[in-house]
């Protein structure tokens, strides 16, 4: 398990697997982008209005899901000290919070002409709100230290501690009432109709394999930038 | 012990106190999170004349009374129901059956006067002619189902 913590060899694996990953999101979107948003079926009460969702709820599910890869790369930074772990913790965060904000815009622009309201604090969209909070908080803390790797603990025990949220924002519709309506994906299946349903799993597939894309990305930039500051620094200690 | 041992003890320890604790303080508050509350829920309660509070059940079929602007309607959770008294623009998914959330005052006579109403929309999503062959099949209960999956008539703990 710990020689995927060797940056290089992480590499290795994160480069082959990047043209599959970029492959497969821009053929899903390809495809899924004309079906949810034209060629799929108005709603029987929202009518075109559905179509929103596609976006909204995939990009809800990846705003809780990049939070806990970077909650469990935390965890693995901060116990066996692995640096990798912590770039894949830091490279996500801006994805992450990308992703939440999406969220929280189209359910705005969804709660306007459904609900009658743009925005209401009830535990849903507050939990929703807090995740986007929890996102930028974790991207100032990480550089807010003169001493890097003081910054970098100190942003994955904020990662950590803030994925509390979590099972807070799955659950609040359930443990609370709430305005926002419950999950459509539940023990019994979906509650949603196969012709909705196939546009929609289609649209987090590409939404998934864009966040791999993007995150191999900006892992290298990330590694390049170590690189950059270790020559630098041996380069001064030169001098 | 080494050191990576008593890390993993560590995180793991602090996670779980830090997730009981959560669990303990969001059921003390569990009235203050709470976005409204069901006719059944407002019985036991006691409301202040003053305290602005949020109400919400399915609009009973039939129960609808528009005067000029101002507009009457019953909501209910199949339990209990609550008399609302409304003045002002509806939102379009306002209808019989559907589920909202009206914000207000309880007034002396029993009847939630209303400043506000939202439309809830429940979790299920169909293309027109689907709702429509289940409505002739007889297999549509949206009062039936949408209690229980969306307006719990007791509270949950």
């Amino acid at each position: 398990m710990h020689k995927y913590a060797n940056p290089t060899f992480f590499m290795r694996i994160a480069n082959a697997v990047f043209p599959y990953a970029a492959g497969i999101s821009i053929l899903c979107f390809a495809v899924g982008i004309p079906l949810a948003l034209v060629f799929s079926p108005p709603d029987y009460q929202q009518g075109e209005t559905v179509r929103i969702m596609y976006v909204h709820v995939p990009a809800a599910w990846m705003g809780s899901m990049v939070y806990g890869v970077m909650a469990v790369s935390s965890a693995v930074y901060l116990i066996w000290r692995h640096t990798i772990a912590h770039i894949i913790a830091r490279a996500s965060a801006p994805i992450g919070a990308m992703f939440t904000a999406l969220c929280l815009v189209t359910g705005m622009l969804w709660g306007e002409p459904m609900w009658g309201t743009w925005w209401v604090w009830d535990a849903r969209l507050t939990s929703m709100l807090i995740l986007l909070f929890l996102y930028i908080g974790y991207i100032a803390l990480g550089d807010s230290f003169e001493d890097q790797e003081r910054g970098d603990k100190a942003s994955a025990m904020l990662a950590l501690v803030g994925s509390v949220n979590l099972p807070i924002i799955h659950f609040s519709v359930e443990w609370w009432n709430t305005l926002h309506q419950p999950a459509i994906r539940s023990f019994e299946g979906f509650s949603i109709n196969a012709a909705m349903l196939w546009p929609l799993l289609l649209m987090v597939f590409a939404f998934q394999t864009y966040y791999v894309s993007v995150l191999i990305i900006r892992l290298r930039g990330e590694l390049l930038s170590a690189k950059i500051r270790t020559a630098r620094f041996n380069l001064a200690a030169a001098e | 012990m080494t050191r990576k041992r008593r890390r993993l003890y560590f995180v793991g320890l602090g996670l779980l106190g830090l997730f009981t604790a959560t669990a303990l303080m969001l059921t003390a508050m569990e009235d203050n999170i709470v976005f409204f509350f069901s006719p059944s829920e407002m019985k036991g309660r006691q409301v202040a004349p003053d305290q602005r509070l949020r109400v919400g059940g399915l609009v009973e079929d039939g129960s609808v009374n528009k005067a000029g602007e101002t507009i009457t309607f019953t909501v209910t959770d199949t339990v209990e129901k609550l008399k609302i008294q409304y003045t002002g623009i509806l939102p379009d998914l306002f209808r019989e059956g559907q589920g909202i959330v009206a914000e207000g005052k309880m007034g002396r006579d029993g009847v939630f006067m209303a400043s506000d109403v939202l439309a809830k929309h429940d979790e299920n999503y169909m293309p027109p002619e689907i709702a429509e062959a289940l409505k002739k099949s007889g297999n549509w209960h949206p009062e039936e189902s949408t209690p229980q999956a969306d307006m719990p008539a007791t509270t949950p703990n």
